[in-house]
């Protein structure tokens, strides 16, 4: 395990440099001037520009533009946004915000998506089992900002059972309706996988051999399968975290909550890409090593994976 | 295995199982391919059909939007009208700048599918040339190109389209297309890899090599024809699932400019009189879910047909 872990960390390297590298050259390197793009049509005063790209390193090579960035980023520093504060100021109070609402969506889409796709494993081509299928094929082909239109109008406007926008501090039961928008795609993937790995484990030898000992069903059903058919459920959950970071950029948007992505979904609006650029390399970061511990995770969770290679 | 109850074990009749000798081949009879058993199996099922029809209707209404309405969906707006109801010739209502919503819905099909299209085009051809290369010569040409991949597959596709679009100028379609399947490549390329990988391990290529087929020809020949199948299924998912992404990027304000007619434009455009007017947000959105909620369907049945082993992952 030691031996795969340091493998696996030493493997991430690369990416992480590479990744971050690839935001850096695609903002700062392409046609389209961030500094001109600044000032819109009318063009600043001659000397202005200049000043701006030695302000933000852009007259030195792009490596070591892009060495100083990095530096900074490991020194905390993010760069400023438009309005000058910190970006790391602001991350700093929006990140708690969308923990809270990414830590509800999370628990809404395991536990609801593990049941649902577990009943409906066991009753496979029974109407449970069609109506979930259909339901989560619905649930992937609306969009997340359709949902989450048509959730704030039929919850928070017609019926009023929620606040249609959630105040500054974000509690909890404000954030509920949001969670469950965000939630629902990976709801609906979480689901399908659930069902057709518990089908499949249904039909495993060692469920045959549980069956036989004389077990129950019940305990046939959680300890062996079910349990077995949350490993790529967990892997799932690592991947899942990337559309979970753009979701919240569209729920905490449509939402109005001040989070990570509600910042991120009004520098977009507004055009401040520096801003939005600060925040994704953040974001990138943290999907490489969440990505990182689910490999851990999974390999802890199945012997297999840390033998074969 | 069939077994009858009390039987201990199960002993086909002998007419069930007829003795012939074992290597005769009857040449007469043509070779069955994959296709041809996948169509078997597919053309049996009712969703295969329903989805289908949609797409072949979806492409029609993308290619000749003029047949399916005599209303210009941006000419002839009359403000008279903003957020008004359905009425005789105009059965969707109309926007808040007074225009037909059954017309924009209609015309906004092409840009959207357009995206798609192009965007899955693209991502299967990169995908394609990068993972067989990849998975067929291997050494040095295969750590380089999966290291690439790694890192663009790091970057989740819409996050990094986010980042691209919010600094390029004016969007087109084309280029919407082309900043998701960026992003979206290391997907398609991981998968040929591997089912190249597989395929090259196996007798009819080992046979190839024995007649003096040359290493390039078998690759075009044999190899990628016989692991191209899980990339068609995660092509056809993929295409709705571009749809949805140019839609959420036009929802940001940076996917196609707001000349352009598409779905994603008129859902965003209609968050403004959602409250009173949802048949504005509902029309367009219905429009996108099904041609998504079509291709979803599709992929499914193929996967099924093509690909029996694999779960019901995205």
């Amino acid at each position: 395990m030691l031996w795969y872990t340091g493998r696996r960390v030493l493997q991430m390297i690369p990416v992480f440099f590479g990744a971050t590298f690839l935001i850096y050259f695609m903002v700062f390197s392409l046609p389209g001037d961030p500094i001109a793009a600044l000032y819109g049509d009318r063009p600043p005063a001659p000397g202005v520009i200049e000043q701006i790209r030695a302000q933000y390193n852009l007259d030195k090579p792009l490596i070591q533009q892009y060495l100083i960035y990095i530096g900074n980023f490991f020194q905390g520093d993010l760069g400023t946004t438009y309005s000058g504060r910190p970006v790391s100021d602001v991350m700093a109070g929006a990140f708690p915000i969308t923990f809270r609402l990414a830590m509800l969506a999370l628990f809404f889409e395991s536990v609801a998506g593990v049941v649902v796709g577990l009943i409906a494993g066991l009753r496979k081509g029974k109407w449970f089992d069609a109506s979930a299928l259909v339901v989560s094929l619905l649930l992937i082909s609306v969009p997340t900002f359709v949902l989450g239109f048509l959730f704030r109008l039929i919850f928070g406007v017609q019926l009023g059972w929620f606040r249609t926008t959630v105040s500054s501090e974000a509690p909890w039961g404000e954030l509920i309706l949001p969670a469950l928008v965000l939630a629902s795609v990976s709801f609906a993937y979480i689901v399908r996988l659930t069902r057709a790995s518990v089908a499949d484990n249904l039909n495993a030898d060692f469920v045959r051999t549980a069956t036989a000992k004389g077990l129950s069903r019940r305990r046939v059903v959680t300890v062996h399968v079910l349990r077995n058919s949350l490993v790529p459920v967990v892997t799932f959950l690592g991947v899942d975290l990337g559309s979970l970071m753009v979701g919240a950029i569209i729920t905490e948007g449509i939402f109005n909550i001040n989070g990570v992505g509600g910042t991120v979904y009004k520098a977009i609006v507004l055009g401040e890409s520096t801003t939005v650029v600060s925040f994704i390399a953040v974001m990138v970061v943290i999907f490489v090593l969440a990505n990182l511990l689910v490999d851990l995770l999974y390999a802890a969770l199945d012997p297999r994976i840390r033998y074969a290679k | 295995m069939p077994s009858k109850r009390g039987q201990a074990h199960f002993v086909a009749e002998l007419e069930d199982t007829p003795v012939a000798p074992v290597d005769r081949l009857d040449e007469s009879q043509k070779a069955r391919s994959t296709w041809a058993d996948a169509w078997d199996s597919m053309r049996r099922r009712p969703m295969f059909w329903i989805s289908s029809v949609l797409i072949v209707l979806i492409a029609v209404i993308a290619l000749f939007p003029g047949l399916f309405t005599s209303v210009s969906p941006s000419l002839g707006c009359d403000l008279g009208k903003s957020n008004g109801g359905p009425e005789a010739g105009h059965p969707f209502g109309f926007t808040r700048q007074g225009c037909d919503v059954y017309a924009r819905t209609i015309f906004g099909t092409q840009a959207s599918v357009t995206v798609g299209l192009l965007a899955t085009a693209l991502v299967t051809l990169i995908g394609v040339v990068i993972g067989s290369l990849a998975g067929y010569y291997g050494g040095w040409l295969d750590a380089i190109v999966s290291r690439v991949g790694d890192i663009f597959f790091a970057i989740p596709t819409i996050l990094g389209a986010i980042v691209l679009m919010s600094v390029l100028p004016a969007a087109t379609p084309t280029s919407v297309a082309f900043v998701l399947s960026i992003f979206a490549w290391p997907q398609i390329a991981r998968i040929m890899r591997g089912a190249v990988l597989s395929a090259t391990n196996s007798d009819y290529v080992m046979a190839s090599t024995a007649l003096g087929v040359s290493r390039f020809r078998i690759l075009l020949r044999h190899v990628i024809p016989n692991s191209i199948a899980p990339v068609i299924v995660i092509a056809t998912v993929s295409l709705g699932t571009f749809i949805v992404a140019e839609s959420t990027l036009s929802f940001l304000g940076i996917g196609l400019p707001t000349s352009v007619m598409s779905w994603g434009n008129d859902i965003s455009q209609a968050q403004t009189s959602l409250v009173t007017n949802p048949q504005v947000l509902l029309y367009p959105a219905a429009a996108l879910s099904i041609t998504v909620l079509a291709f979803l369907m599709l992929g499914d049945i193929l996967r099924d047909a093509l690909d029996p082993k694999a779960r019901a992952l995205r």
